[in-house]
């Protein structure tokens, strides 16, 4: 078989190959590896949102469990690992505070293969030039965007797109991903 | 299906992502994006972006028994993954229906609706409109959301079929008719209780939970 210049899967982060250890092989020391570079993260994220460090670290050790549960739906051509935890990270938040059903979209069966590897990497060069673009935003402009992802904006600060009157909070963090859009495409050229 | 034309804002997509919306607001865009790719892929591109900040995070210290821990609960699971199957309805939607269908509630002239989910943070419900048929019309005191899953429904802001979504603040006082071809079904979310003006749909709106 033809591979294409960049697509083997050596070239992906060593995060990515681990996952796909974990999601085809059910690779436990992957998982290992996976947990003690992730969960210090997901319980610094919990910790961020104002939650004491232990239940914290419960919580990381939930989010980590869901990752093993849900591997098999892991996409690397559609999210970095670190995009598909903060997901998961973000929902359960939302899951464990309702009786009701995860607000989730239905999956898509991700395909294993040399093309998944391709757009892995593609993807990956893409995360990893967005973020130089939000390393590059001025302070306030990156604290907004940093605020927004940590969910410490309420919907209506970042969500009514109606003819309801703008506010600054609004329209800077529009505009920072507006910016961070068009380093985007600028790149994408 | 046809691509949805009417779409979610970008700026919703961002708040799904971010776990920033009133549950009903969240599983109605969720199940948009089961049906829309465009909004999909906007939503891994949010992803991506809380990856990104996720990954400059300080990682916080584990206890020294975290990974056995963590490694104890894996061998702890079922080996059988159970996947879920689409039914009528899209996820998370399907999960709410299940296999016995909506439990329908006459609002009238027709209409039907079933709440699927009530909270102090909005309603999430399914409506029946029969076909060349109007919902009264009402206003709101916040958003309402409307996702069509079959049919179509016409109001003054456009026409919207399976899969299009609606966005709908308080200003828009709006009459949604579903064409003549066939029942419109569709998904609504609010955030706080609609308002219908007409009288007598006002005075019935506690018993019917609208």
């Amino acid at each position: 078989m033809r591979r294409m210049e960049g697509s083997e899967p050596d070239d992906l982060s060593e995060q990515t190959r681990w996952m796909i250890a974990l999601r085809d092989n059910g690779d436990r020391a992957a998982y290992a590896r996976l947990f003690d570079f992730y969960a210090p993260r997901v319980k610094a994220l919990a910790m961020r949102g104002g939650t004491p460090a232990g239940a914290a670290e419960d919580i990381a050790q939930d989010v980590m469990l869901r990752v093993w549960r849900s591997r098999f739906q892991f996409d690397p051509s559609r999210a970095q690992v670190s995009g598909w935890i903060y997901q998961i990270a973000r929902n359960r938040r939302i899951d464990v505070a309702r009786q009701a059903p995860p607000a989730l979209p239905e999956d898509i069966a991700p395909s294993p293969g040399p093309e998944e590897a391709a757009a892995a990497l593609a993807l990956e060069q893409e995360a990893a030039r967005l973020r130089v673009a939000l390393r590059a935003l001025p302070a306030g402009q990156r604290e907004m965007v940093e605020r927004a992802y940590f969910g410490e904006l309420t919907h209506q600060e970042i969500s009514r797109q109606t003819s309801l009157p703008l506010g600054t909070v609004k329209s800077r963090l529009r505009l920072a991903l507006d910016r961070l859009r068009h380093e985007l495409r600028e790149l994408r050229k | 299906m046809r691509d949805p034309v009417h779409h979610a804002p970008d700026a919703m997509i961002a708040a799904l992502a971010t776990g920033s919306l009133p549950y009903p607001f969240a599983a109605l865009l969720a199940a948009h994006v089961s049906l829309c790719d465009e909004c999909r892929s906007r939503l891994d591109a949010h992803r991506v972006l809380g990856g990104l900040v996720l990954d400059e995070l300080t990682p916080a210290a584990l206890s020294s028994d975290a990974r056995d821990r963590a490694l104890a609960d894996i061998e702890a699971e079922p080996s059988v993954v159970s996947a879920a199957t689409r039914g009528t309805y899209p996820p998370p939607l399907s999960a709410f229906v299940g296999q016995e269908g909506p439990r329908w509630r006459s609002l009238g002239f027709g209409a039907r609706q079933a709440m699927l989910w009530s909270g102090p943070s909005g309603t999430l419900r399914l409506l029946l409109i029969p076909a060349g048929q109007a919902v009264p019309e009402h206003g709101h005191r916040g958003l309402e959301l409307t996702l069509v899953l079959s049919g179509a429904f016409s109001d003054a802001t456009g026409h919207f079929q399976a899969g299009d979504l609606e966005v709908a603040d308080e200003a828009l006082g709006h009459t949604p008719h579903a064409t003549d071809e066939a029942p419109c079904i569709c998904v609504a979310a609010t955030d706080a209780p609609l308002r219908f003006r007409a009288t007598i749909p006002r005075l019935l709106q506690p018993l019917f939970g609208i």
